[in-house]
């Protein structure tokens, strides 16, 4: 079963529609104890970091989701904002977020390039990893951002697109996974990395598998 | 490199896709979720629907078609017509669209613009104009008016300062509809496209017009667009041929265009 955080500004229906189609169980997750018995949670996003930060702590669910991903290892995959909050600190609206993966969101150039990046970028995977099964090595995605993480540790790049230059568009450090693409409204290849990501999970995300 | 989008647009009255020329004289194609689905399988980047009854007729948006295609389609999917206040915002988004278009009604209420950028993100503000081409004067220095209400209605407004006040206001991206353009299949009005996409920074789309790849190429090629809207060309049994979104990007692939690239099945 794997959770899909919902509140005010996500687009928690999207990414349930999508786990639907790929043939994933999927449960809306409202409160803390909604959290029970998943094996994986997706934290969708849009809208902005501080907004999300605020509904997450409002509804209870940071409080029983940071053990749960922290020290239990239950498999967590954040998409967009999802992404961007599990850093420390946000350019945007200069917050301080999660910092569960050490590393920065900065703001796109926009004397160069036009902000948000908004459409389909190619995705260069990095290195392997069990949710890119049968990816290739590149593919697109789509899009909406003005913010983008910068990572302290290269380790954890999964994947890059180059807007205005190689900006880390996916990271993965043991059981935290994270996409700055919209990977529910990515067409079929958006699906299956949805669908890798739901078995990763519920084989409890070995390495090897 | 972000690729061109093609957006496939829809007018959509009782569920039915209809189709209209110069924003008149609409005939039916089909269930609107059916035409969905057919071209999300063909791999459109994006879809657009105007619910025209909701418009028109100033009733409650289809929210079951709306759900029923967020169900089946996993590409951006955006609403338009008959959008009133933040409340319907909300319940399309929750219905599972990306995005709003807002038209006539942030005509005459601009303030919807920045509520709704407030609320739900500019990622999510479509703004689309209606433009017609009209003499040049002091008022309307760009020559081109902002109509609205299907057409109906002239406001006096230039369109090129309503496209900037968009953008300040919140929007995230702006349509450009051609009202001389639309349904003719003659190409888009490249002319104000151009000039709207050189004085803002936010995506602009170009809409209304597209007969074939030629015409779409020129929208990419000769004015600043992010994105083409096309309809009739993929699915109207009125023009002497369809195309398949496969076909349109190895056109536009061909001369240069970076577009998604049609995955082979």
């Amino acid at each position: 079963m794997i959770g899909v955080i919902d509140y005010k500004a996500g687009n928690a229906p999207s990414v349930y529609n999508a786990l639907k189609r790929v043939g994933a169980d999927g449960v809306m997750v409202r409160s803390g104890e909604d959290l029970d018995g998943v094996n994986g949670v997706i934290l969708p996003g849009v809208g902005s970091a501080e907004a999300t930060l605020s509904s997450l702590a409002e509804t209870g669910i940071l409080s029983v989701l940071t053990p749960k991903v922290r020290e239990d290892g239950l498999p967590f995959l954040g998409i967009c904002i999802g992404m961007q909050i599990l850093f420390e600190h946000s350019e945007e609206g200069d917050v301080d977020c999660l910092g569960w993966l050490k590393g920065q969101v900065v703001r796109f150039p926009s004397d160069r390039v036009r902000v948000p990046q908004m459409g389909w970028n190619e995705v260069v995977f990095r290195r392997e990893h069990p949710i890119l099964k049968g990816m290739g090595t590149s593919g697109h995605f789509y899009y909406v951002n003005s913010y983008h993480v910068v990572p302290e540790d290269a380790e954890d790049i999964l994947a890059v697109t180059d807007y205005a230059g190689d900006f880390c568009c996916m990271v993965q450090r043991e059981n935290i996974l994270a996409a700055q693409f919209h990977l529910e409204k990515s067409g079929p290849l958006g699906l299956r990395l949805l669908e890798n990501f739901a078995r990763w999970a519920e084989r409890g995300n070995d390495a090897s598998c | 490199m972000l690729t061109k989008r093609l957006l496939a647009c829809f007018d959509m009255r009782d569920g039915m896709v209809t189709k209209a020329h110069q924003f008149q004289d609409n005939f039916d194609i089909g269930s609107a979720a059916e035409i969905a689905c057919k071209i999300y399988e063909d791999q459109i980047d994006e879809i657009l629907f105007y619910d025209i009854t909701a418009s028109a007729e100033k009733k409650p948006i289809d929210l079951e078609t709306v759900r029923t295609v967020a169900e089946r389609v996993f590409v951006p999917f955006s609403v338009g017509g008959g959008i009133r206040d933040l409340n319907d915002m909300y319940q399309v988004l929750k219905a599972g669209a990306e995005k709003i278009s807002i038209d006539s009604m942030a005509v005459r209420n601009p303030q919807i613009i920045a509520e709704g950028a407030k609320a739900f993100g500019s990622q999510c503000m479509i703004l689309s104009m209606q433009v017609k081409r009209v003499e040049k004067t002091e008022k309307i220095p760009s020559g081109y008016e902002i109509a609205i209400d299907g057409a109906r209605t002239f406001t006096g407004m230039d369109a090129l300062e309503w496209a900037k006040r968009g953008e300040s206001l919140g929007a995230g991206e702006l349509c450009i509809n051609s009202i001389d353009c639309d349904g003719t299949h003659n190409g888009y009005d490249l002319e104000i496209t151009k000039l709207i996409s050189d004085h803002v920074s936010i995506p602009i789309i170009a809409s209304g017009g597209a007969g074939n790849p030629s015409h779409i190429a020129d929208a990419f090629t000769k004015t600043g667009a992010s994105a083409a809207i096309i309809s009739s060309m993929l699915y109207s049994p009125k023009l002497p041929r369809n195309y398949p979104v496969s076909e349109i990007k190895d056109y536009l692939t061909a001369r240069g265009i970076p577009v998604r690239p049609y995955l082979k099945q």
